[in-house]
């Protein structure tokens, strides 16, 4: 009797498998379980059996009965919520989702940090300083005396005589250079002002400036390292040219043009069809500027660089119009 | 300084295309900025022949021409009394720009069409010539542009000079950097020759030269030229001066300018009989004494202002402009040159105050060649003599109380390759100075003694001589190589790593980060309301500042982020999350450095949400934005963050009601509100919004700077609501503060479910739901441990806050 049921409940999974619609399974349900169903006689005629198997044999049909109606409950379930789906209950899953709302980085942040993150990973580290600074660290301490024509390169705004908003971010070398000792590697961000305002320029930029000191520098090293940099956040197709040039705190002291980016030196707008952009200046410490720090010029070398984050974003996100950083323009602030 | 090519071609032959010799110029470090062809306007004048003349019908001095240029016949109506048939002659299309800045365009002259026009020698620039049309050879063929024809070009470069380079400030000086690049190593510019014919008067006899201020004045030397005839300059000369944009004045003014271009001394010429007592005296000025310069402006002198003077007056402010007292009238006969080294310093404060930045003040200021005086001196006073007819008296006057003088500069050659990275020997580099006139002489095998030109005055230690080594072997030839880095790094400070984190999690909340100026407009704080003892009105004032609007250094990021959003609702634009982190400047007087604080501030206005098919619109409140703030001080382990009410007085820009200080361990760190309607109204904002700014110089030492884990609970946990009926008044922070006080230990939360005010809660009270969530680290808890403690807890509340339970 025990085969017999167990024989019952393997069919009807069998049949079960098989079926793949609503009206099958309810005629599979019947056919096992119904007032006429094979497991519904079998209980039924239990009472037919010898007394000692009645127990076990009633266990074992009611053990069965559950298993089918859940399978049979489960299997129907199954088909419609399949059926639904296909029905006219499914979503129309073109539409949009919930929107999410991840804010945006400004331009210059990202281009601080990628300029940061290549010289953080030849071991510069980061360095900050004053907005408003001193005669002395803005000008004399970086050899540019009072009265000198080289105070024209820059137009400085002026809090009184001696306060000036800083015009480069050169300063944080000479407050670096106070409170170290070399060897010194460093990069030091941050907004710049100069009293300027036009399609090209704007009053307050930003730039990132670099210094390296150590006994046994070189210019190459110098070209060496902004090779690095220029090849990581360009490409390595786009070559270096490095210019003689003036700054009073470098010498020697060199502009670096770099391979137009938009045309591959072709020639276009952007680089006034000269095929080179002018990205950098940089140049070897001024004995001058070691001397104001305390540094042995006989032991010590090293070399300087900055560089304009503006120009570096415009270049590489196509900005055509400097003012647009500054003017939190949301259509704007929302690409990046 | 522009340079126009077939005058540099007078001092150094050669011929390099113009490109290449931008290019080595502006590798050399003279940087060719703007290439230009000078007669570029002559591609539309065209040789025409004129082949018929017919009489104007309305004007007896104008007759109508029909000219071929080449292919077809143009009318042209013209003026000239040479014209005639069958000559040939410049014609100006239509669309030409003559130099004298006449666009040429097709007009009706008097009733008759003339679709260009025909060209005399001067109009064209091309000669002195104008009065008539100018006669072209009958060999050149119609229509051909007239540079073309008779083969005309010329260059012109403008250099950008970096100001340690007043040596190039002058045709001569140019010259000398290009001889290297073009093989004439060693052998020097072609200078002018001057052949002075002098009279038998001795200069001493008619003037004096007195230097009162030698500091200022080191040297002043002077010739005196008589019988001159003042007059337009020769074509040749005036020629020169247009090439590079010059505007011819007379022959005397012509000639000093014309020598200073050539040699970089500026000159200047006194009409001598106006000099009272026919004597020079180089003095300082009177303080506040009033003088009239050339360009007609009254300037008021201060006493250290150099001034040349005669005999009772000044006559000229010394190296910056000349006197309207004793310029050169067309009557003037007898002219005194003046050809002086002035103090580059004394001159640059003199022309900065006068605000008169002048060709000689530019050249002064940064240094002429002390020992250049005498050539150009010379210079000028032959060509007065030729070409104004002058005689020159007998001999200079060259007062030189203080001698310049020069040492030299002692160059090892191991020294230089190791700063610059090269390999050159010693004759090299001994080779590479004297190419462009140093003196160079070996001392030791390793060592150069080597005297700079006297007009090199940029040139003084060792370093300035390896960056000419280097400039002349060419930077891009040295070998780029790596510097040795030791493995010492320090790790970006803590300040530089949470700015950079504040900023992530600002976006992460749906901000994007706005950088304004860190100026603001002078009446900011007034459009603030700010009382008049709030610290941001300790405001640090720009002198020279670009505009009204960005006149003083911003002490709060408020403003900037409230003129974000105008601009932005102008654009259509009207929800909002914007954030900004930047410095604010509290001043400490203009003449200390102000206090540069770090500030986060946001804003919110416009939808909770954006927009969409799910949901209908709401618009954010106040507890979005606080919200926010919570989650940052949240993620920084800052749990002890109050937010509590504020004196009105301290956050005037926004709602009484609906403003928090936000304090952490009792310290006052920021604010967050809604934005007053006044001060919406101000800043033209027709929307609510929702702003916080807080101190993260301050925040910033307060963040744990490590993270400690907390063991996850083994066993559940069990909850309990409770609902209270409290006066209006009553907080819901204070409860929450008071029971965490309790320190209930299985108290694990508490938070607030809801609060309700009207029916059935009676008026001036309202309700409070809370759910207080109990756990032990130890069991699960028993209902009757749970309910022990929260029986303890409820009437702990309803006594502290006088509150009842609900009917």
């Amino acid at each position: 009797m025990e085969t017999h049921i167990d024989q019952i409940k393997a069919e009807a999974v069998d049949e079960l498998k098989a079926a793949d619609d609503i009206e099958q399974i309810k005629s599979l349900s019947v056919k096992y379980l119904g007032r006429k169903g094979l497991v519904t006689l079998f209980l039924r005629n239990i009472s037919q059996l010898p007394p000692d198997q009645r127990p076990a044999a009633g266990k074992q049909a009611n053990i069965v009965k559950k298993a089918l109606e859940s399978a049979f409950e489960t299997a129907l379930a199954e088909i419609s919520a399949r059926k639904t789906d296909t029905g006219s209950d499914a979503l129309d899953v073109s539409l949009p989702g919930r929107p999410a709302c991840q804010g945006t980085l400004h331009p210059i942040t990202h281009i601080t940090r990628q300029i940061c993150a290549i010289f953080g990973r030849m071991g510069f580290d980061i360095a900050e300083g004053p907005e408003i600074e001193t005669d002395y660290y803005n000008f004399e301490a970086l050899n540019i005396p009072k009265n000198h024509p080289a105070r024209d390169m820059q137009d400085t705004f002026y809090v009184s005589d001696n306060i000036v908003l800083r015009t480069h971010t050169s300063p944080i070398q000479v407050h670096v250079m106070e409170q170290n000792a070399p060897p010194i590697r460093i990069v030091a961000p941050g907004k710049v002002y100069r009293c300027d305002s036009d399609l090209t320029h704007t009053p307050m930029f930003h730039q990132v400036e670099g210094l390296l000191v150590d006994e046994k520098v070189s210019f190459g090293d110098l070209k060496g390292v902004l090779q690095a940099f220029v090849h990581e956040i360009f490409d390595e197709q786009i070559s270096l040219r490095f210019r003689p040039s003036f700054f009073p705190f470098t010498e020697p002291s060199a502009e670096v043009d770099i391979l137009c980016v938009m045309c591959r030196g072709k020639g276009c707008k952007v680089c006034s069809n000269t095929g080179w952009l002018e990205v950098l200046g940089c140049g070897m410490v001024h004995p001058a500027v070691f001397e104001n720090v305390g540094y042995d010029t006989s032991r010590f070398q090293g070399f300087a660089f900055g560089m304009g984050v503006e120009r570096l974003a415009m270049l590489k996100y196509g900005i055509n119009d400097l003012r647009m950083f500054f003017e939190s323009d949301y259509r704007f602030l929302r690409q990046f | 300084m522009k340079i126009s090519l077939n005058w540099l071609k007078q001092y150094i032959p050669f011929d390099m295309p113009a490109a290449e010799l931008a290019d080595r110029l502006t590798m050399a470090g003279l940087e060719v900025e703007i290439v230009t062809e000078r007669f570029e306007y002559l591609d539309t004048v065209v040789v025409g022949k004129i082949t018929d003349i017919r009489s104007h019908p309305d004007a007896d001095k104008l007759r109508v021409c029909t000219v071929d240029v080449g292919g077809k016949t143009l009318a042209i109506v013209c003026g000239a009394p040479n014209a005639a048939p069958g000559m040939k002659t410049p014609c100006a299309l239509p669309g030409t720009v003559l130099p004298g800045g006449l666009a040429i365009k097709k007009s009706t002259i008097r009733g008759e069409t003339s679709s260009g026009m025909l060209c005399s020698e001067a109009e064209l620039e091309l000669g002195p010539d104008r009065s008539g049309l100018k006669v072209l050879d009958n060999e050149l063929a119609e229509g051909t542009p007239l540079n073309q024809a008779l083969a005309i070009s010329d260059t012109v470069f403008e250099i950008g000079l970096t100001p340690n380079r007043p040596d190039c400030l002058s045709f001569i000086g140019i010259a000398r950097e290009i001889a290297p690049m073009v093989g004439r190593i060693g052998r020097p510019v072609t200078l002018p020759a001057i052949t002075l014919t002098e009279s038998s008067d001795r200069i001493e006899n008619f003037t004096s030269v007195a230097i009162d201020a030698p500091d200022l004045c080191p040297r002043y030397a002077a010739r005196l030229v008589t019988d001159i005839t003042v007059a337009p300059s020769p074509f040749w000369l005036q020629d020169r001066l247009l090439s590079i944009g010059l505007k011819p004045v007379n022959n005397i003014v012509d000639i000093t300018n014309f020598v200073m271009l050539e040699t970089g001394q500026p000159l200047h010429a006194f009409d001598f009989d106006v000099l009272a007592e026919n004597r020079i005296v180089v003095r300082t000025a009177k303080d506040g004494e009033p003088f009239k310069t050339l360009d007609g402006k009254e300037r008021i002198l201060t006493d250290d202002t150099l001034m040349i003077c005669d005999g009772e007056k000044p006559v000229a402010v010394a190296g910056v402009m000349g006197g309207l007292n004793s310029e050169i009238e067309n009557t003037t006969t007898r002219v005194l040159i003046e050809s002086a080294y002035f103090n580059p310093i004394s001159i640059r404060k003199t022309a900065k105050r006068l605000a008169l930045n002048t060709d000689a003040s530019h050249r002064f200021e940064r240094g002429v060649d002390p020992e250049g005086t005498i050539t150009a001196l010379n210079r000028a006073a032959w060509l007065m003599a030729e070409i104004s007819g002058g005689k020159l008296a007998r001999g200079i006057i060259d007062e030189y109380p203080v001698p310049s003088s020069v040492s030299p500069i002692s160059l090892s050659t191991a020294k230089t390759n190791a700063y610059l990275g090269t390999a050159l020997s010693r004759e090299e580099m001994a080779e590479y100075l004297a190419s462009v006139e140093f003196k160079v002489e070996t001392v030791d095998p390793d060592t150069l003694s080597v005297l700079r030109p006297t007009f090199r005055v940029d040139v003084s230690r060792p370093e300035d001589l390896m960056e000419e080594v280097a400039r002349l072997w060419g930077y891009n030839n040295i070998k780029t190589t790596f510097p040795k880095i030791s493995g010492v790094t320090n790790l970006p400070s803590q300040s530089v790593k949470l700015k950079e984190k504040i900023k992530d999690l600002m976006t992460g909340y749906g901000f994007s980060e706005s950088i304004s100026y860190s100026f603001m407009a002078k009446d900011a704080c007034d459009r603030l309301n700010l009382a008049e003892t709030d610290h941001r009105r300790n405001i640090l004032d720009i002198l020279n500042p670009i505009s009204e609007e960005l006149a003083v250094m911003r002490t709060t990021l408020i403003p900037g982020l409230l003129e974000a959003m105008r601009k932005n609702l102008s654009h259509q634009i009207k929800t909002l999350r914007l954030f900004e982190l930047g410095k604010i400047f509290i001043s400490n007087g203009q003449d200390r450095q102000p206090t540069e604080t770090e500030m986060l501030a946001g804003l919110w206005t416009g939808d909770r949400q954006e927009i969409t098919w799910h949901d209908k619109p709401e618009t954010c409140d106040f507890f979005d934005l606080k919200g926010v703030v919570e989650d940052l001080f949240h993620h920084f382990d800052l749990s002890n963050a109050v937010f509590s009410k504020i004196d009105p007085l301290m956050c005037p820009f926004t709602r009484p009601g609906r403003t928090a200080r936000i304090l952490i361990n009792d310290e006052a760190i920021g604010i967050i509100g809604e934005v007053a309607p006044d001060i919406l109204a101000t800043f033209n904002l027709r929307q609510p919004a929702f702003i916080f700014e807080i101190n993260a110089t301050r925040l910033m030492p307060l963040i744990p700077d490590t993270k400690t884990f907390t063991p996850i609970p083994k066993f559940p946990f069990t909850d309990r609501d409770i609902t209270l009926i409290v006066d209006n008044h009553i907080q819901a922070g204070d409860i929450l503060d008071n029971v965490r006080l309790f320190k209930e230990n299985l108290m694990e939360d508490i938070r607030v479910l809801d609060v309700y005010s009207g029916e059935p809660i009676p008026a001036g009270k309202k309700s409070i739901s809370l759910r207080v969530v109990y756990r032990s680290f130890m069991e699960t808890l028993s209902d009757q441990q749970v309910n022990g403690v929260h029986q303890q807890l409820t009437n702990r509340i309803i006594e502290e806050f006088n509150a009842t339970l609900p009917a």
